[in-house]
């Protein structure tokens, strides 16, 4: 392999990389805030999908315009699927919730492929077009994923780490009880959460499509749950380590592709993903449980 | 007498089937430190978590300045001006000290936070040093300035203090108690749980007696201190 395949790769392994880090965000944020492994997060992409393929191809609308759907739309989605499934088990046990969102999973796979049938749907590439530099050619695609990535988590960090909100959300998923005698409202903070979750879930669907143009009901699934392999992987309800996790990944499996072992790609995911828990269980920026004296 | 600033009418509370508080009522004047004793499991805390909304009473009525709190969610009922230093200090381990202080000021408009922040920093001279460092890397009596410090943020019109001494060296108690001390001086309303009975009655101007979730006795915290039944139940002597 020639330096110039390997920097092809690397760019590859960045721009899916950036994808899983914008959806692992969302699976770390919300198990940080209510200890729920969000199994519907994947498939709130997949609607994503369906709103901007529907405005390009079907409105014509233009790219930004499709992209504000997308979110507009994912947010909506995940604050109602918060609101409806999960609020009324806020205390009931977490394997409950997570059954509800395995449920909330397959109602919107199936309720996708009822509307918008089970086919996929392909569309002409959003951002076409490429750029060489030296004997590398970068995709333009690549270049706003990455770029549009990094602007994200920068926000999402200021976000989390400098604005009330933020803190209040840092204090709920730190101290639920403790929280609320600041007198941080839990649901607002919790369905904030999800929104944010959400949106950054309808940006990566945006990215995703630019990466492969097309969409079916099913996925979500697969991008789902490497998305949160990601999060393990970096460490779950941290953020840092959701963003880490996701380009690990991405790099992982392209560089394996790189030297002709793409079939091996998912295996060799898992088993980094096992070694690494078995050396770190909180994975490789978790928080260590916290011993109450 | 004028109108109690916190009034607790005959309320009971349960853990699913175990009656926890059975039938306690007491009050609270505006400018005074009230303190409820008793062993473990006599009910104190369970009485501050549910005048602090944490916990339901199955019966009987909470009021603050009048207005009833028995349906008013927690983070609302902080935001009437009723702060609760909870058991165990819980200070928020992972974010700074600085940070803990302004989740405190949490129901405050931001532009009063400076001044707020430097008043907590006179009382508590120690956070002032720590207040970038992170909570968790506090010791014990640290933590317990600093939710000390976190809950007098909301400007509170009443505080609420559960076990501040619980698990400090003798020395930290006593600093702790200077503070409560400094802060009734500055007019401030303080309901106080302690098993460190002696200690909690030189600073009360009333105390109550807790026995398994009923008021046994109550007193000017002068008066306990020098009653024989006292002495023998709580001071050891």
């Amino acid at each position: 392999m020639n330096l110039s395949t390997l920097l092809a790769q690397i760019i590859n392994g960045l721009q899916t990389g950036s994808i899983y880090a914008l959806v692992a965000l969302g699976y770390s944020m919300v198990y940080g805030i209510i200890l729920l492994l969000n199994f519907a997060h994947g498939d709130i992409i997949m609607v994503g999908a369906y709103v901007v393929y529907y405005s390009i191809t079907r409105f014509a609308f233009h790219p930004l315009l499709a992209v504000l759907l997308a979110v507009a739309a994912s947010v909506a989605l995940g604050v109602t699927v918060e609101k409806v499934a999960y609020t009324p088990l806020r205390s009931a046990p977490r394997l409950s919730l997570l059954i509800t969102a395995i449920g909330v999973s397959f109602l919107l796979e199936n309720g996708a492929q009822m509307i918008f049938g089970a086919d996929t749907k392909s569309m002409d590439p959003i951002v076409p077009g490429s750029v060489a530099i030296g004997s590398v050619t970068i995709s333009y695609a690549a270049i706003i994923t990455i770029a549009v990535s990094v602007i994200s988590m920068f926000i999402l960090t200021r976000l989390v780490n400098s604005t009330k909100m933020g803190k209040a959300m840092r204090a709920v998923s730190e101290d639920m009880g403790a929280a609320q005698l600041m007198g941080i409202s839990l649901n607002k903070t919790i369905s904030f959460t999800f929104a944010v979750g959400s949106a950054l879930a309808g940006i990566g669907s945006v990215l995703y499509l630019c990466a492969y143009p097309q969409a079916s009901p099913t996925m979500g699934s697969m991008l789902g749950i490497k998305a949160f392999i990601a999060a393990v992987l970096g460490g779950i309800g941290s953020i840092p380590g959701a963003m880490l996790g996701g380009f690990i990944i991405g790099l992982l499996e392209s560089l394996i592709s790189a030297v002709h072992l793409s079939m091996w790609k998912d295996a060799v995911v898992f088993v980094v993903l096992i070694v690494v828990l078995l050396l770190k269980p909180t994975g490789i920026l978790g928080h260590k449980v916290q011993e109450k004296v | 007498m004028t109108a109690p600033l916190l009034k607790v009418e005959d309320i009971n509370v349960f853990y699913g089937s175990i009656h926890a508080i059975k039938g306690i009522s007491f009050e609270v004047q505006e400018g005074e430190i009230v303190t409820l004793i008793g062993a473990n499991g006599a009910g104190k805390s369970t009485t501050l978590n549910t005048v602090a909304g944490l916990l339901r009473p199955r019966s009987g009525e909470i009021s603050f300045m009048g207005e009833s709190l028995i349906r008013t969610a927690p983070n609302r009922i902080v935001f009437k001006g009723l702060s609760l230093v909870p058991e165990g200090r819980r200070v928020f381990l992972r974010m700074t000290v600085e940070e803990n202080l302004e989740m405190g000021a949490y129901t405050q408009p931001a532009a009063n936070l400076k001044a707020d922040l430097e008043h907590v920093f006179e009382l508590f001279p120690r956070l002032r040093e720590r207040r970038r460092q992170i909570a968790g890397t506090l010791s014990g009596g640290e933590q317990q300035m600093l939710a000390m410090g976190r809950a007098l943020m909301s400007h509170p019109k009443l505080i609420m203090m559960d076990e501040p001494s619980m698990g400090l060296a003798p020395i930290l108690v006593e600093q702790i108690f200077d503070i409560i001390g400094s802060l009734h001086r500055e007019g401030a309303t303080i309901l106080l749980v302690e098993q460190n009975a002696q200690a909690a009655l030189s600073v009360a101007d009333r105390a109550y007696v807790l026995e398994t979730g009923r008021i046994v006795l109550t007193g000017t915290g002068r008066e306990l201190l020098e009653s024989d039944e006292i002495r023998k139940a709580y001071l050891g002597a």
